[in-house]
């Protein structure tokens, strides 16, 4: 009996382990942005100051310094902006194709749907060379609306993805009966399946939006000027200036601009997954 | 009434495979003037010698391919990729499954643990790297402080974690799984939750211990779920460019150059679209083993 016992305490004394050290291992950059943002400069770059303590009082000069003498603000701006365009149009191609796709074209759409599928896997890093001659072509250097155009390139593969299993698990004899009542198949999938499928939307557009914040490449190719920049490429390259490191602001920034991307994200995860996961869980 | 319904019953039936193709090909239409299109033009800029602000271009044969394969950075480069594709999954997949046990059972403040594992995930990495950046600063770097107060080096004396190339190796390395495990463990931990629970039980009772349970009888289940983690895990990485470009921008000396890094840096900062098209190109080969392996899970989740 004590044996038993014993080993049920090195149990969870193990099971508590694991999943302390790897939050922290996982987690700390984050806590470290925390106190880096709040501490002021005298004691961030003193040396001999232990750094996981406040040697001074903690500053909210960080804050005030990026809120006011940098251009994070309209960072933000331009990423909800890109954000809010990117998911509309993302809704009007890939709501009607995965519906079209999961009902009305049979074993075609099944393969069309992989087809789609696998064009998510081609990643930016193979596209953004040619892409900037499009957009040079184009005459959309520097500008938002050249990220608009190319962002639904990642963002519309995997929403029909996530959309057409939402829509497979709406049974058909719905709008069957909707159509008998008169309804056109037209008017059935925007009168009755888009209400009834608003969470699987709403999924989407979570995803859409987190995916367009999380982007790089293209905002690194395709923009230039400083008050272009979305918050992925305007905190790391221009709250630099020269060779000069503003740490505190930079950790405030990174904290400020993630951590509400970080919560959208998880409210949906399970969903997310579920895309992710290609049917191979049932 | 009747034959008014049944009128439109019928009129919607036969209308159905031009209204389906109505409401995809607009989906389809953008995917290949911006996907298939740029794919293709990258394949003809990797025979061209294409630059920026040149407007005229040459085809030149393979050209291109014969001065990459001689440059010693392009060998740095595939080799950098692979180490970091492959050496991070190994860490990712041995962690991921690890935590993915852990976190199965129940205990309190489960959510909260979950919402701070994922962060590496859920942030934008270019964030996170930065944060790694930080962490990694060649002077205040809180990592050679603990190593310095532990005495493991003299004070001043720390090593320069981005500067030296085994270590800014070591290093880019690090962030990559840091980045991928979150990921990995919750599809893991789909996977997990997905098995019938009086399957491990009756094992146990048949007088299985942890260890034999865990790889004769979840492991195997898991199979499917493992290689979804893995394959998507491969092309994140191998696939990445943020967190090379913002920890060490390449290099010291391109160093940590990865395909994308290096195809970023001739391409668009060299000014040499030819070159650089021509490196992305040998992201492919990859790209399509990993999605031959992707559709035969999609292929065997459908046929069971």
């Amino acid at each position: 009996m004590p044996r038993k016992f014993s080993s049920r305490i090195w149990s969870r004394v193990v099971h508590i382990l694991v999943i302390a050290v790897f939050t922290v291992l996982l987690a700390f950059p984050f806590y470290w942005m925390v106190i880096t943002s709040f501490k002021q400069n005298v004691d961030l770059y003193t040396m001999e100051n232990n750094p996981f303590l406040f040697n001074a009082k903690p500053t909210l000069d960080h804050l005030k310094f990026l809120f006011t003498q940098t251009q994070f603000v309209r960072w933000l701006g331009n990423t909800a902006f890109v954000g809010v365009v990117v998911v509309a149009i993302t809704l009007l191609l890939a709501v009607p194709a995965a519906y079209s796709l999961a009902r009305l074209s049979g074993r075609w759409g099944e393969r069309l749907g992989i087809a789609i599928f696998l064009t998510y896997l081609v990643p930016p890093t193979l596209l953004f060379i040619p892409l900037s001659r499009v957009i040079a072509f184009l005459g959309l250097q520097d500008s938002l609306w050249a990220l608009i155009l190319v962002y639904p390139t990642f963002t519309v593969p995997f929403s029909i993805w996530l959309l057409m299993g939402f829509f497979k698990s709406i049974p058909k004899e719905l709008e069957d009966a909707a159509m008998v009542d008169g309804l056109t198949r037209f008017g059935a999938f925007v009168k009755l399946v888009i209400p009834i499928s608003v969470s699987g939307i709403l999924t989407v557009v979570i995803f859409t939006f987190t995916l367009v914040t999380q982007e790089f490449v293209y905002a690194l190719t395709f923009i230039s000027s400083e008050s272009n920049q979305m918050i992925g490429t305007g905190i790391p390259i221009f709250l630099v200036r020269g060779d000069v490191y503003y740490w505190g602001a930079l950790m405030a920034a990174c904290l400020v601009a993630s951590l509400p991307i970080a919560f959208m994200y998880n409210l949906f995860l399970d969903r997310f997954i579920s895309g992710f996961t290609v049917g191979a869980v049932k | 009434m009747a034959i008014a319904s049944g009128k439109v019953k019928s009129i919607g039936a036969a209308q159905s495979p031009l209204l389906g193709a109505a409401m995809f090909s607009p989906a389809v239409l953008y995917i290949l003037l911006l996907v298939a299109g740029p794919f293709f033009l990258a394949i003809f800029y990797a025979f061209s010698d294409a630059r920026i602000g040149n407007t005229e271009m040459h085809f030149v044969g393979l050209e291109n391919f014969r001065s990459i394969l001689h440059s010693p950075s392009f060998r740095i480069a595939i080799r950098n990729s692979l180490i970091f594709t492959i050496c991070s999954q190994i860490l990712v997949i041995v962690g991921a499954n690890i935590l993915a046990i852990a976190l199965e059972k129940p205990f309190r403040g489960r959510g909260f643990i979950r919402f701070l594992i994922l962060l590496p995930w859920v942030a934008p990495i270019a964030l996170g790297a930065i944060g790694w950046k930080w962490l990694l600063d060649s002077i205040y770097s809180v990592i050679s402080w603990v190593l310095v107060a532990l005495h493991f080096y003299k004070p001043f004396n720390a090593p320069m974690w981005l500067g030296e190339p085994h270590l800014a190796i070591a290093s880019v390395l690090l962030v990559h799984s840091w980045r991928l495990m979150p990921f990995s463990t919750v599809i893991l931990l789909a996977g997990r939750t997905a098995i019938p629970k009086d399957i491990p039980e009756a094992a146990a009772v048949d007088g299985a211990g942890f260890w034999r349970t865990q790889f004769q009888i979840v492991m195997p289940m898991m199979r499917p779920i493992l290689s979804v983690a893995v394959l998507f895990g491969l092309i994140f990485t191998f696939t990445d460019m943020t967190v090379v470009y913002i920890l060490t921008a390449g290099g010291p000396f391109d160093s940590t150059q990865t395909l994308p890094s290096l195809a970023f840096a001739l391409g668009i900062q060299g000014s040499d679209l030819a070159a650089g098209a021509a490196i992305s190109l040998f992201l492919v080969p990859l790209l399509v083993i990993i999605a031959y392996f992707m559709l035969r899970v999609a292929h065997r989740a459908e046929v069971t």
